[in-house]
């Protein structure tokens, strides 16, 4: 092996402007490699904060409650209580809250009350929902603070807070009075304290936000809330933490994965559309080794029969050239991956990354010890047809005298 | 003592009507020692003949024996593992490996075997270089040596595993006269210092005169 790999080295420092274009095509390779790797996995980074930046990360929702299950009567084959049509409502959250808020793990709780209801003014009635939060928390789940355009995110009693759309759709500006008029039929004149714009069509569109005290008079819910939804520092312990939560509280704690398959789903996409561009660039890899070897052994045919007559079997022919697809796959994943790194360092960190300037590349997502493990391993794979085909050369006509 | 030992040798070429039949039950005896010439038109089969000698070709039919060993029933392992220690070449062309050194030229059928080019086998190398006239030629790279010089290496290197057979193919058809002289005349001292068998291919009849022996091939078999 090591008089092989001696040989080996040998043939690729013997044409050194030919090996250095091989291993720099491999390094491109390799650069692309690490590159699509820190891209795709900053871009899941960056719309993972973006999205579920603003999401709960674990949600308690209280459940709609089940009509009730009476024991079957004789001849009776299932009976069924009438439905209670009311709001579901979580009670005695109060006590739970703080116990939440301790865990490892969890940067906030936000215990809020949902309904519906329509908002009046002048001629315009437009359907919206009702997000009660507690005032000093509105920031908790979505960062409610940044996106206010106009007064602030603080919910004081008789306060409503109102995206942009839907201030320009019932022609409201800050500090004007609008009716709120909830599904319950109970109503409240407020006045407008903020106006934000979170970018997305939906909560700009279509959700008020007010204090959980003026929430309560209009869903008509003096006790309890309807959510409290929980933020944790690393979204991706949010299935292990919903369990905990739910065997802590007794109350049916949902990971926000359960809700947003969809999101994941694109991630998901995102992260095989990486994989076939990283598999081309693997691919890229292996043909041009193959094709340059190949090339290799032809040119050394009068040597390689040389060789055999002189005693080297076709194992040590073998090894010779393997050995140099090795040699190259090494030296071209060492010099791609030091590329990769240093071209990665020149663009700005994914935390500076806003949407528009640039790309959300994450150096410390680039994949490198696997790129170059992956493309030494290319690179010997690919040198094996060449290898074979040179170590069954005839000798005789490999001398061609 | 007899070294070789072919008979009924039959080597043919292709199939059907492009058939051609190199050797037609050709019959040769080799003894220790011994310093011959192969001679014959060209076209008569003494290349073929080398290279089944050789080992790197086998015949179509016919009985091939070296050592008492019957080579024609042995795998190619066998084969390179029996070449490597017994059997030294020397070819008209191409042979030297042109990114190897003189001296690395020369210790590669011992490298070859050992797996690694051991001291001992440097030594050797640069001895049989030295004997070859080529003291001040060890480490330089064979492309920047001259035909004669590249032959004398080749002969140097033929003879570092101390076969009992070389086989030269024309070994001297690409030289001038003084150089082609030069590597006979270390062939032949070789040949009688050493005890080791030459066959020399070749229809240069000067040559042929330097051997002690002529061997001539005509229409597939040995005619004188
Ligand atoms: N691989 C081969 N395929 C077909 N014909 C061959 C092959 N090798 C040699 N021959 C033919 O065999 C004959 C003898 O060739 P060779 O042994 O090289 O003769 P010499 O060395 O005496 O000139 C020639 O006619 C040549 O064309
Ligand atoms: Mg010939």
């Amino acid at each position: 092996m090591l008089y092989a790999a001696k040989i080996a080295s040998r043939y690729l420092t013997a044409s050194l402007a030919q090996t250095g274009l091989l291993v720099l095509g491999v390094a491109l390779g390799v650069f692309i490699f690490i590159f699509m790797s820190a891209l795709i996995g900053g871009l899941a980074s960056f719309i993972l904060a973006r999205t579920a930046g603003d999401m709960a990360h674990v949600t308690i929702q209280a459940e709609a409650q089940d009509p009730a299950l009476l024991g079957p009567a004789q001849g009776v084959l299932l009976a069924q209580g009438p439905a209670t049509g009311h709001t579901a409502i979580l009670r005695d959250t109060a006590a739970l809250l703080p116990l939440i808020a301790a865990l490892p793990g969890v940067t906030g709780v936000s215990p809020q009350i949902n309904g519906s209801g329509f908002m009046t003014r002048g001629g315009e009635v437009i359907q919206v929902s009702i997000m009660g939060l507690e005032p000093g928390r509105e920031s908790v789940i979505a960062n409610l603070a940044s996106y206010i355009l106009q007064g602030s995110a603080d919910l004081a009693s008789g306060g409503v807070l109102l995206g942009k759309t839907l201030a320009e759709d019932l022609d409201v500006t800050l500090g004007q009075q609008v009716r709120l008029t909830s599904t319950q039929g109970v109503e409240a004149l407020l006045t407008v304290t903020g106006i934000y714009q979170m970018g997305s069509g939906g909560p700009d569109r279509r959700q008020a936000y007010v204090g959980l005290a003026t929430a309560r008079v209009l869903i008509q819910m003096p006790q309890g809330v309807t959510r409290v939804e929980i933020k944790l520092t690393d979204l991706y312990a949010a299935d292990a933490l919903a369990p905990q939560i739910k065997a802590l509280t007794g109350l049916d704690a949902k990971s926000w994965t359960e809700q947003a398959a969809q999101l994941l789903d694109a991630l998901q996409a995102q992260a095989q559309t990486g994989y076939i561009l990283k598999a081309f660039a693997l691919l890229t890899i292996i043909i041009g080794v193959a094709s340059a070897l190949l090339l290799s052994t032809y040119r050394r045919r009068p040597e390689i029969g040389i060789m055999r007559a002189m005693g080297a079997g076709r194992g040590f022919v073998m090894a010779v050239f393997v050995i140099q697809g090795g040699l190259i796959g090494v030296m071209g994943g060492l010099l791609g991956a030091g590329l990769g790194y240093l071209v990665l360092l020149a663009f700005p960190g994914r935390e500076s990354f806003s949407s528009g300037s640039g790309l959300p590349i994450d150096i410390t997502q680039g994949a490198y010890g696997l790129a170059i493990w992956l493309t030494t391993l290319g690179a010997v794979l690919a040198s094996i047809l060449p290898a074979r085909s040179a170590a069954r050369l005839d000798p005789v006509t490999a001398i061609g005298q | 003592m007899t070294l070789l030992q072919v008979s009924d040798l039959v080597k043919t070429f292709g199939a059907g009507e492009a058939e051609t039949r190199v050797l037609r039950g050709l019959n040769l005896t080799l003894k220790t020692a011994e310093l011959a010439a192969l001679l014959g038109p060209s076209g008569s089969g003494k290349s073929t003949l080398l290279t089944i000698l050789g080992t790197l070709m086998r015949p179509t039919s016919g009985a091939h024996t070296m050592l008492g060993v019957d080579l024609t029933r042995a795998d190619d392992r066998a084969l390179t593992e029996f070449r490597n220690r017994h059997i030294g070449f020397v070819f008209q062309f191409h042979n030297l490996l042109p990114d190897f050194t003189a001296l690395e030229n020369v210790i590669f059928p011992t490298a070859v075997r050992e797996g690694r080019e051991s001291a001992a086998a440097r030594t050797r190398g640069a001895e049989l270089l030295v004997r070859m006239g080529l003291k001040d030629r060890i480490q330089f790279p064979t492309a920047n040596l001259s035909g004669g010089q590249k032959q004398r290496v080749a002969v140097a290197r033929a003879l570092m595993n101390r076969p009992e057979l070389v086989l030269a193919d024309e070994p001297t058809g690409n030289l001038d006269r003084a150089s082609a002289g030069q590597v006979m005349d270390l062939i032949a001292e070789i040949n009688r210092d050493e005890g080791t068998t030459f066959l020399i291919s070749t229809h240069d009849e000067k040559i042929a005169a330097l051997c002690r022996r002529q061997i001539v091939v005509g229409d597939g078999v040995v005619t004188g």
